[in-house]
C-alpha cells in the first residue's frame, strides 16, 4: 500500500554530503540524508552499536560514518558495514517536485520501536 | 486493410516535435487512416526544439532546425493552424475552440502541448528584458539583447540554463549563472563530472555561482540585475529563467481528463477519455514524466501503432544526456545514484581532463557518468538498455569500447608522468623532475643511489613517493620497487606525501580536483581522506582554501565535542589557564541558564561544561562572547592548550615569567588547524610543574633562559619530549614555537601527532631545519603567521552570529498526534 506522506520541507534545506534531524515528540529523532548524487535516504538516528547520532557522521557514497566510533551504516538498508553487526531501521522517503516526503506511519512505528 | 469510406478527423493541439513525430509515425503505418489538422501557437512550420541552443550560439540558422518544411503539410494533405492556440476542448461535442473562435470538429483527439518554463515567483519577474528559453520567439528576444552587449544573467544551471549561458557567452555577453544546487546538472552529473564543468565553463569566461538562491529581479521600467538572498547584487540587461520546465497540462485538465504532475495515459498514450491520446512532456506514463527528445520518440512509436490496431506499447524510457556545448563533452544516462549492490568503476585521467564512471549492478550497466571523452557514451547507453551480462567485459569496460576489445595497456603513473621536466619533485634539496629523471638515466637505479647523487628524498622523505614513481617510470621493468607503499586510504594508490607534494606541485585547491587530478577510485572519497584533503589544502592555500563542512569530523564542523549521548561538551578560551570573576560568573551563568549537568576542570587548565544541545550551542557560545571568551578549540585537530604554572610572579622557585610567556604562546597559536591536537606547556622552572615534557611543544624556564622540548604526548603511548635547543629570551621561544608548528603542520600526515611524526623523521631532521637553519626557521615562522592572519576569527562569534544555522537546528518536527490514536 502506498504509504501515507509527510512534507518535511524543500530538499534545498539538505546539505549535500550531510544530514539534518527530524525529531518526533515522545521519541527519538530521524536523520535525514543527502548524498552527493542527489538521493535522499532517512534512517533512525541511532547508530546500532552504541546510539551515535549519524546525522553527524560523514557521508560517503550511500553509507554514513557514525561519529562515535566510526562504524558504517548504509543508508540504503541501515545495515552496518564491514565486520560489524547491527542494523537501523529505515524510513520511506522521497522528493516529489523538490519536496521531501516522510512515510507517516513507518516514522511514527520506528521511532515507536526505538522508544519502546 | 480496410477504411471507412469517410475518414476519421485526427486534431492535433501542438506544432512541436511530440505532435509533427507523432503524425509521422502515424502516416508511415498507414497514410490513408486519418484526416489531419494540427494546431500550432506559434507561427511558423514544425523545427527541432532541442537546436535552439545551436541557433542561439551562432552554429545553425533556422532553416537548419527546420523539421517539416511547408511541403510536408501540403504532400500529406495537412492543414496546418500556425499562430492560432487552442483554448478549450468540449469532450461532449468533441470539438476545439482556438483563440481566433474557429471550432473544429474531431473523431480523435491528440494532445502534445509540451511543457511551459518555470518562472519563479520573485519581485521583477514579469520586468521587461526577463526571458525563458523555451522556443523562437525567445530566441529572436535573446539575440537582440546580446546586439547591445552587456551583462547577463541566467538562472539555472541544468542542460538548458548552461546552453543559453554559452550561446549568450559566444554573443559576447558577459554572463553569470545563478545555480540554486551546489553543483551543476546535479540531475545529471554527480559532483565529481558537475565541478570539472564548473571549471571549464569558468575557464571560458563565465561566472558560475552555485548554491546561490535569487531574491528579486531589479530595475527601473525594465531588468537592471538581480539580487541574491545573500545580498549580492549582479548587474544585468537580460535575465533568462532556465530553472525547469512543467508539463503543460491546463486544456486537458480543463477538459476534466485525469491528471497528476501530467497527464495520465496509458501504454497507448490513450488518456482516460478514450478519444482523447497525448504524448510528450505533458503525459505521465506510470508516474514518470520526462523532459527529454528520446522518450518521446518511443512515446510516438506506441501511440501510432496504438491507432493502427498494433499492439506493442509504451514501456516507460531510459534516459541519456549530451550537453551541447561545443568543446565541453558531457554524458550521463540511467541511474547514477549508486544504491545496493551497485558498485562503481570510476576512470579518472587528469591529464587529458578525463572523468569516466559507471555504475554496474548484477553484472548489467545501470548508469553512466561521462566528462572529457564521451565517445562511449552510447556505447554504455546500448549496453544499458539491452540490459546486456558485462561480466566478461568488466576489467575493461571502464577504458571503452575499443579497449575492451583489445587495446593498449593503461600507466597508473600518468599524474606523475605528465609533471613537467621543470617541477619540483624534493622541496627540501630544491631538485626538480628532470635532474631526477637525469639522474636514473645516468646510473642512479636505487632510491639510495639518488638520494646520494642528487640528494632528492634524502631529507625528510617526504617525496620518496614521487622519486619511486619516477624510478619506476624511467627504468620501466627494470626497476623491482623498494617499499611497501603506505596509500592514504583504499580511495587513492597515493601516500600521504605523494598528496601533499602534488597538491602543491599541480596547484590543487579543491577536493573534487584533487581527486580528479590524482585518480582517486572512488566518486567522492571516504570518512578516512575527506577530513585529511581539507586539512592539506587549508595548510597548503591559506586565505584562499574554501572549507568543505562536510570534510570535518563532527567536532570540527558543529565546535564543541561530542557525548556519548549525542549532547556538546563547551570548553571556553581561558589564555594560558587564567581567568577572572566576569569569566567565571559568565561560565557559571551559561551552566545554570542551560542546565547543564557537569561543569569540570580539565587535565589541560580550562573549564568544560557538559551536556549542551546541538540547538543551544549557538545561544550558549553568544553568552560566552559576551564575556569576553572565544572558541577553546577543545574539539579540533588544532592547537588545544597552553598549561603553565605560576611562574616567577608568584613562585619562590620561578624563574621566568611562565604564565606571560604561556598567554603570550596561546595569544600567537590559537586558532590554527593542525594535523593532529597540539599542547604547549610552559613551566616556570624544572619542576616542571605545568608538565611540559610530555606535550607537544614544550618550554622549561631556567635562570640563563628557555629550554625548548618537542614531541611528547601522554594518551595512549606515553612519550617525553626530546630537547629541541635552549635559546636566551622570550622571543626566540615563540619564534622556535611558531616555526616547529608550520614545520609539524606542512610535513605531518594527518592524524599523526607530534611524537610518532618525530620518530619517523628523526629529531636530527627537526633540528637541522629548526636550529641550524636560521633562514628557514624564519621563513617557517613567516608562513605560520600569514596563515594565522586568516584562522584567528573566532567561530562561535561567527555562529553566534547566525553563520550555518541551520547545523543548529532541525529540518522540522512532527507532533505525532498519531502515536495517541494508534496507542
Amino acid at each position: 500500500m502506498e504509504p501515507e506522506w509527510l512534507d518535511i520541507g524543500p530538499v534545498s534545506q539538505l546539505p549535500t554530503l550531510g544530514a539534518r534531524t527530524l525529531p518526533v515528540r515522545g521519541g527519538a529523532e530521524i536523520a535525514i540524508f543527502r548524498t552527493a548524487h542527489g538521493s535522499v535516504h532517512a534512517l533512525v538516528n541511532s547508530c546500532p552499536h552504541k546510539q551515535g547520532p549519524l546525522s553527524q557522521g560523514i557521508v560517503h557514497d550511500t553509507s554514513v560514518t557514525c561519529p562515535l566510533h566510526n562504524w558504517r551504516i548504509s543508508l540504503l538498508t541501515g545495515q552496518a558495514l564491514g565486520e560489524d553487526k547491527g542494523c537501523v531501521p529505515v524510513i520511506p522517503v522521497k522528493i516529489d517536485s523538490g519536496r521531501i516526503l516522510i512515510g507517516r506511519a513507518e516514522a511514527l512505528a520506528g521511532l515507536g520501536a526505538v522508544a519502546a | 486493410m480496410t477504411h471507412p469510406i469517410q475518414r476519421e478527423h485526427l486534431v492535433v493541439i501542438g506544432n512541436g516535435m511530440a505532435g509533427c513525430r507523432a503524425v509521422e509515425e502515424i502516416l508511415a503505418r498507414d497514410p490513408a487512416q486519418y484526416r489531419v489538422t494540427i494546431f500550432g501557437a506559434e507561427p511558423r512550420v514544425n523545427y527541432n526544439r532541442i537546436m535552439l541552443s545551436p541557433l542561439l550560439a551562432g552554429e545553425k540558422s533556422f532553416d537548419d532546425i527546420v523539421i517539416n518544411d511547408q511541403a510536408w503539410y501540403d504532400d500529406n494533405a495537412i492543414d496546418l493552424v500556425a499562430g492560432d492556440a487552442v483554448v478549450s476542448i468540449d469532450r461532449a461535442a468533441k470539438t476545439v475552440t482556438a483563440r481566433s473562435g474557429r471550432v473544429t470538429l474531431y473523431d480523435k483527439l491528440l494532445i502534445a502541448t509540451g511543457s511551459d518554463p518555470f518562472i519563479i515567483p520573485v519581485p521583477g519577474k514579469d520586468l521587461p528584458g526577463v526571458v525563458t528559453f523555451r522556443d523562437m520567439d525567445d530566441v529572436d528576444a535573446m539575440l537582440k539583447a546580446a546586439d547591445g552587449g552587456g551583462d547577463a544573467v541566467v538562472i539555472g544551471g541544468g542542460l538548458l540554463g548552461l546552453e543559453a549561458a554559452h550561446g549568450l557567452s559566444l554573443r559576447g555577453m558577459k554572463v553569470t549563472v545563478i545555480h540554486l544546487m551546489p553543483t551543476l546538472m546535479e540531475r545529471q552529473l554527480d559532483e565529481a563530472a558537475g565541478w570539472l564543468l564548473k571549471s571549464a565553463l569558468e575557464g571560458r569566461g563565465q561566472t558560475i555561482l552555485t548554491g546561490a538562491d535569487t531574491a528579486e529581479i531589479f530595475g527601473e521600467g525594465k531588468v537592471e540585475g538581480i539580487r541574491l538572498k545573500d545580498g549580492r547584487e549582479i548587474p544585468a540587461s537580460l535575465v533568462v529563467m532556465a530553472v525547469g520546465i512543467r508539463p503543460s497540462t491546463g486544456l486537458g485538465r480543463e477538459a476534466g481528463l485525469a491528471a497528476g504532475r501530467g497527464l495520465h495515459v496509458d501504454d497507448h498514450m490513450v488518456t482516460s477519455d478514450p478519444d482523447i491520446l497525448a504524448v510528450g512532456e505533458c503525459v505521465e506514463h506510470q508516474g514518470q514524466v520526462y523532459g527529454l527528445v528520446a522518450p518521446l520518440w518511443e512515446m510516438c512509436r506506441a501511440l501510432a501503432d496504438g491507432l493502427t490496431q498494433r499492439h506493442t506499447g509504451y514501456t516507460g524510457s531510459v534516459t541519456s544526456t549530451k550537453l551541447k556545448v561545443s568543446g565541453i563533452d558531457v554524458f550521463s544516462a540511467g541511474d547514477f545514484s549508486g544504491g545496493e549492490g551497485a558498485e562503481d568503476i570510476v576512470l579518472r585521467d587528469a591529464s587529458r581532463g578525463i572523468y569516466k564512471r559507471v555504475i554496474v549492478k548484477d553484472d548489467r550497466i545501470v548508469g553512466a557518468v561521462l566528462y572529457g571523452d564521451t565517445a562511449d557514451g552510447n556505447w554504455y547507453f546500448d549496453l544499458l538498455k539491452k540490459q546486456e551480462d558485462i561480466a566478461d567485459l568488466r576489467d575493461s569496460l571502464i577504458f571503452g569500447q575499443a579497449f575492451a576489445q583489445g587495446g593498449g595497456a593503461l600507466d597508473p603513473n600518468s599524474a606523475v608522468a605528465a609533471l613537467s621536466a621543470d617541477a619540483e619533485i624534493c622541496g627540501c634539496n630544491g631538485v626538480t623532475k628532470g635532474k631526477v629523471v637525469s639522474t636514473i638515466e645516468a646510473g642512479a637505479c636505487t632510491l639510495d643511489a639518488v638520494r646520494a647523487t642528487c640528494k632528492a628524498s634524502a631529507s625528510c622523505g617526504s617525496c620518496t613517493g614521487l622519486v619511486e614513481t619516477l624510478l619506476a617510470i624511467t627504468l620501466g621493468d627494470d626497476y623491482a620497487g623498494e617499499r611497501e607503499t603506505k596509500t592514504m586510504c583504499k580511495c587513492t594508490s597515493f601516500s600521504h606525501e605523494d598528496v601533499r607534494a602534488l597538491i602543491l606541485e599541480k596547484q590543487l585547491k579543491a577536493i573534487p580536483q584533487v581527486m580528479q587530478e590524482l585518480h582517486w577510485t572512488t566518486p567522492d572519497g571516504c570518512s578516512s581522506c575527506r577530513p585529511a584533503l581539507n586539512y592539506y589544502l587549508l595548510c597548503a592555500w591559506p586565505g584562499e582554501h574554501e572549507e568543505d563542512p562536510q570534510s570535518r569530523f563532527v567536532n570540527e564542523r558543529m565546535h564543541a565535542n561530542i557525548q556519548k549521548d549525542g549532547t556538546y561538551s563547551v570548553v571556553p578560551r581561558m589564555w594560558g589557564g587564567v581567568t577572572n570573576p566576569r569569566e567565571l560568573r559568565a561560565i557559571a551563568d551559561v551552566v545554570e541558564k542551560y542546565e547543564a549537568p557537569l561543569v569540570k576542570v580539565t587535565g589541560g587548565q580550562r573549564l568544560d561544561i557538559f551536556g549542551i544541545k546541538k540547538e543551544d550551542l549557538p545561544a550558549v557560545w553568544a553568552d560566552l562572547n559576551a564575556a569576553g571568551m572565544v572558541s577553546g578549540h577543545a574539539y579540533g585537530k588544532a592547537l588545544r592548550t597552553v598549561k603553565t604554572c605560576v611562574g616567577s610572579d608568584w613562585c619562590r622557585f620561578g624563574t621566568q615569567d611562565s604564565t606571560g610567556l604561556g598567554i603570550q604562546a596561546e595569544r600567537m597559536t590559537w586558532g590554527s588547524w593542525m594535523p593532529h591536537k597540539f599542547k604547549i606547556a610552559v613551566s616556570g622552572c624544572p619542576r616542571n610543574c605545568a608538565e611540559a615534557t610530555i606535550k607537544d611543544f614544550g618550554v622549561i624556564c631556567v635562570d640563563s633562559g628557555y629550554e625548548l622540548h618537542i614531541g611528547g604526548n601522554g594518551g595512549i603511548k606515553l612519550r617525553g619530549t626530546d630537547l629541541l635547543c635552549k635559546v636566551e629570551t622570550e622571543q626566540e621561544a615563540l619564534d622556535y614555537c611558531a616555526a616547529f608548528i608550520q614545520l609539524y603542520r606542512e610535513e605531518a600526515r594527518y592524524l599523526d601527532r607530534t611524537a610518532p611524526w618525530i620518530e619517523r623523521v628523526g629529531l636530527d631532521y627537526v633540528k637541522a631545519r629548526i636550529v641550524d637553519d636560521a633562514t628557514g626557521r624564519e621563513a617557517l615562522r613567516q608562513r605560520f603567521l600569514f596563515s594565522q592572519s586568516f584562522s584567528q576569527i573566532d567561530p562561535w562569534a561567527e555562529r553566534a552570529a547566525g553563520a550555518e544555522k541551520e547545523l543548529h537546528q532541525h529540518i522540522a518536527e512532527i507532533r505525532p498526534f498519531a502515536v495517541m490514536e494508534t496507542a
